[in-house]
């Protein structure tokens, strides 16, 4: 199989989409501290801003503007794709169930599925109709 | 936080993202169909790496240098998120509601064996 190559710009809007997202991230989680046995507001608002801006960029780049090379690799890729996380998700339902707090644990991930999925099917659906942009 | 520790968390959120970048697509071009499998490895292997994390007692700045800089620009919400909605678009309900069950049970997994190991 033949590796593909990597246009170096391409690389470069990706590092530079990664270092803003977690900078942001990273910002908010100083600001709004994880108090353990509570609901982890940082890390919820950021996937589900990131999965709304997700669906914002790649339902418009790829079905209402013309071809662009480094949009997508800059905001999709590197911005919200560092800007949200998994691992920290996992960590904290781990931690949350660790310490016995079995509803709040379901809550948090079942919220986060459905307030997910929900931003971006809303987004989608606005961006199709010409609702945004 | 000083200079030194945000220049420290925009380096290595770029780095993270180009990892996941590399990952995704290696694994995308290995495995056919329309299961996002890139994504999942990503995620599972960051889930791992940040349980590790936990279990080893990293804290302070180099927890937030390789937990929340690294390893949040490694791992994915977003397009876990996206991917899951247009597998349903496409009516591959099945598929859908395997990426989000096995993403949260093998995530869980992945953290806790992280943390065991290390």
């Amino acid at each position: 199989m033949r590796r593909p190559q990597h246009d170096p710009r391409e690389l470069a809007a990706i590092f530079a989409g990664g270092a803003l997202g977690a900078l942001a991230r990273t910002a908010l989680s100083e600001a709004i501290p994880h108090r353990a046995g509570a609901w982890p507001w940082a890390t919820f608002a950021v996937n589900i801003a990131g999965a709304a801006l997700l669906a914002w960029v790649v339902t418009l780049l790829n079905e209402r503007l013309p071809p662009s090379r480094y949009r997508r690799p800059l905001l999709g890729t590197g911005l919200c794709g560092a800007l949200t996380t998994f691992s920290t998700l996992q960590l904290e339902l781990l931690s949350l169930l660790d310490d016995g707090h079995v509803a709040l644990a379901a809550g948090y991930v079942l919220a986060s599925l459905a307030a997910g999925l929900g931003v971006v099917w809303l987004v989608t659906g606005l961006v199709r109709r010409g609702g945004i942009a | 936080m000083s200079v030194a520790l945000w220049v420290g968390v925009a380096v290595l959120g770029g780095l993270g993202a180009l990892a996941r970048f590399g990952l995704d697509g290696a694994v995308s071009r290995r495995v056919k169909g329309a299961f996002p499998a890139g994504t999942l490895a990503v995620n599972l292997t960051g889930a791992l790496a940040l349980g590790a994390l936990a279990g080893a007692d990293v804290d302070g700045d180099a927890r937030l240098l390789a937990g929340t800089a690294l390893l949040g620009a490694y791992t994915t919400f977003s397009t876990w998120m996206l991917e899951t909605h247009r597998l349903g678009e496409d009516g591959r309900r099945l598929a859908m509601a395997a990426n989000v069950v096995v993403s949260v049970g093998l995530g869980l997994a992945a953290v806790a064996i992280g943390r065991a190991l290390a």
